[in-house]
């Protein structure tokens, strides 16, 4: 390998996780802010850095709409104090963070996010490594990061952690059945590809090839199923601060708490940018059929298109969790197992058939 | 460079594996059997076996070892007892099939020209082992099928064996 190819390599990677760094921590900010006007509140509005804050008319701008404040936040986790318990076990207590702060960078290694039109003419994806069972990479990887959690739960050796940790790992196991589940009717509609930018490319031609149109149940039990697996209400078992104070990270503080927090953020992007890659038609405008433009205009369209997509399903997120409420820890397991994967499985073996019957008629 | 990864992850894997049973505490032994698996799956891609090594992590770490975990955690088993003679026999029987195993691994038939893997385009992986497991390995696909299905049974039965009768209602 080239010395100038690795540097390349190394710095595309760099990039990527500045980007996806950077998106976790305004996520935090869109969440605050998500939050204050549902609850018809201003939200953070008074953060200002020196020289940016005091600019006339923009600076003020700014300021309101609250832009320093993840700085703020960053720079909080940083400088606080690191509160150790004495009662806890030390090695898994530090490692937890970290483990479940990792699986959730690695994911993006493999999630095309534009297309480009390479020396030889064809469309290529934008991204790190083009896997061809990227998809299942993702969902391999992502199912590592349930030990961050049952870790820190179990490490901190106090009560309220370890409910958490217990319940997050139950829920997790229970909700990826489903979600495999509601997977494989869609790489069944793609001929059986791994290939996340072969799936894209085959809802290219305009909106209603979109996977979601075609396959409305399985987006939805894919969305539920996202739902539970990045913890986030209603179904953060593992937090669910009105009955667990903090849940697994209730023994954390500073900068370890931190790393729990930009992780959660990290995996709700990354999971919001698998449903849009597999249900929305990835960066693909929902309407100009074949639109986007040759060169490197288009390129800079897709990833823009991808993003803003991206953008409206986190902002989904944070629309539900201010808006319904938390589901009981027995109806979670009753949803999981009593409805979403029966329904799943059904969904499966009605496309499988249907699958089966098209390509009949097309021969 | 690939020599070296080689050399990392098997010592990884095997060094993680010996501590699964020498590890006192169960939580250490799942960990270390987490690594273990994790590195498994690095030695097969290392073998350019992809498809091979996500289901390692999936099925292996993503979800056995979290079930492993979760058990522990339930039952709370913070150290095991201290050995007995009869765990002392035992391991000293399982060192001796392993020496006497890994004997004729390296040194036994392990000269012999090993047959060529065919290896299929890694585009029609998950393809080509599909239809090899439906088509050819059908029985011994199904026959995995029906053992799990008997300890799902047998599971089922020594955990209402325990259950008090006194529960009225719906569980």
């Amino acid at each position: 390998m080239e010395l100038t190819h690795f540097i390349w390599l190394v710095t595309k990677a760099l990039l990527m996780i500045a980007v996806v760094m950077g998106c976790s921590a305004y996520a935090v900010l869109l969440e605050r802010k998500v939050a204050a006007a549902i609850q018809w509140r201003p939200g953070p509005n008074r953060t200002q850095i020196p020289i940016f804050g005091g600019l006339p008319i923009i600076g003020r701008i700014l300021t309101r709409i609250g832009i320093f404040q993840p700085v703020a936040d960053g720079l909080k986790f940083v400088f606080k104090e690191e509160p150790f318990p004495k009662h806890v076990n030390t090695f898994y207590f530090l490692l937890a963070p970290m483990v479940a702060f990792i699986p959730a960078m690695t994911t993006m290694t493999v999630m095309p996010f534009g297309v480009y039109t390479n020396e030889a003419g064809e469309a290529a994806p934008l991204v790190l490594a083009n896997l061809d069972i990227g998809i299942l990479f993702i969902l391999a990887v992502s199912s590592l990061g349930v030990y961050g959690i049952v870790l820190g739960g179990w490490a901190s050796n106090s009560k309220f952690p370890f409910l958490g940790g217990i319940r997050a790992s139950a829920q997790m196991i229970s909700y990826e059945l489903a979600m495999g589940m509601a997977l494989l009717p869609v790489l069944m509609w793609f001929g059986g590809s791994l290939n996340l930018f072969d799936i894209v490319q085959g809802q290219s031609a305009h909106m209603f090839k979109w996977t979601i149109i075609y396959q409305p149940l399985s987006a939805f039990i894919f969305l539920v199923a996202l739902f539970a697996e990045t913890n986030r209400l209603p179904f953060d078992m593992a937090e669910s601060e009105t009955d667990l104070v903090a849940g697994f990270n209730t023994e954390y503080g500073a900068f370890k708490f931190g790393l729990f927090f930009v992780g959660e953020y990290a995996h709700i992007i990354i999971g919001s940018g698998v449903f849009t890659l597999l249900f929305l038609g990835g960066w693909y405008p929902p309407f100009f059929t074949d639109a986007l433009p040759e060169g490197w205009i288009g390129s800079v369209l897709s990833v823009l298109i991808f993003f803003f997509k991206v953008l409206g399903l986190v902002f989904f997120f944070m629309w539900i969790r201010w808006t319904l409420p938390r589901f009981r820890y027995d109806q979670v397991m009753k949803l999981g197992w009593e409805r979403l994967l029966p329904l799943a499985i059904a969904n499966l073996v009605a496309y499988a058939i249907i699958i089966a019957l098209i390509a009949q008629i097309q021969n | 460079m690939k020599e070296i990864f080689f050399l990392i992850f098997a010592v990884l894997t095997i060094l993680t594996a010996l501590c699964v049973p020498l590890s006192r505490k169960p939580v250490n032994a799942a960990m270390n059997m987490l690594v273990s698996f994790v590195g498994l799956a690095a030695l097969f891609v290392l073998l350019e076996t992809y498809f091979l090594a996500v289901l390692q992590v999936m099925v292996y770490a993503g979800a056995i070892v979290v079930l492993f975990l979760f058990i522990i955690m339930l039952m709370d088993a913070n150290q095991s007892p201290p050995p007995k003679l009869v765990r002392f026999l035992a391991s000293f029987a399982a060192l001796a099939l392993l020496a006497v195993g890994g004997y004729y691994l390296v040194f036994g038939c392990g000269s012999g020209p090993y047959p060529e893997i065919s290896a299929a385009a890694p585009a029609a992986l998950s393809r080509t082992f599909g239809v090899e497991l439906f088509t050819k390995y059908l029985l011994p696909f199904q026959m995995t099928g029906f053992m799990l299905l008997i300890a799902m049974v047998g599971v089922i039965v020594v955990s209402r064996k325990h259950e008090p009768e006194t529960t009225g209602g719906e569980k």
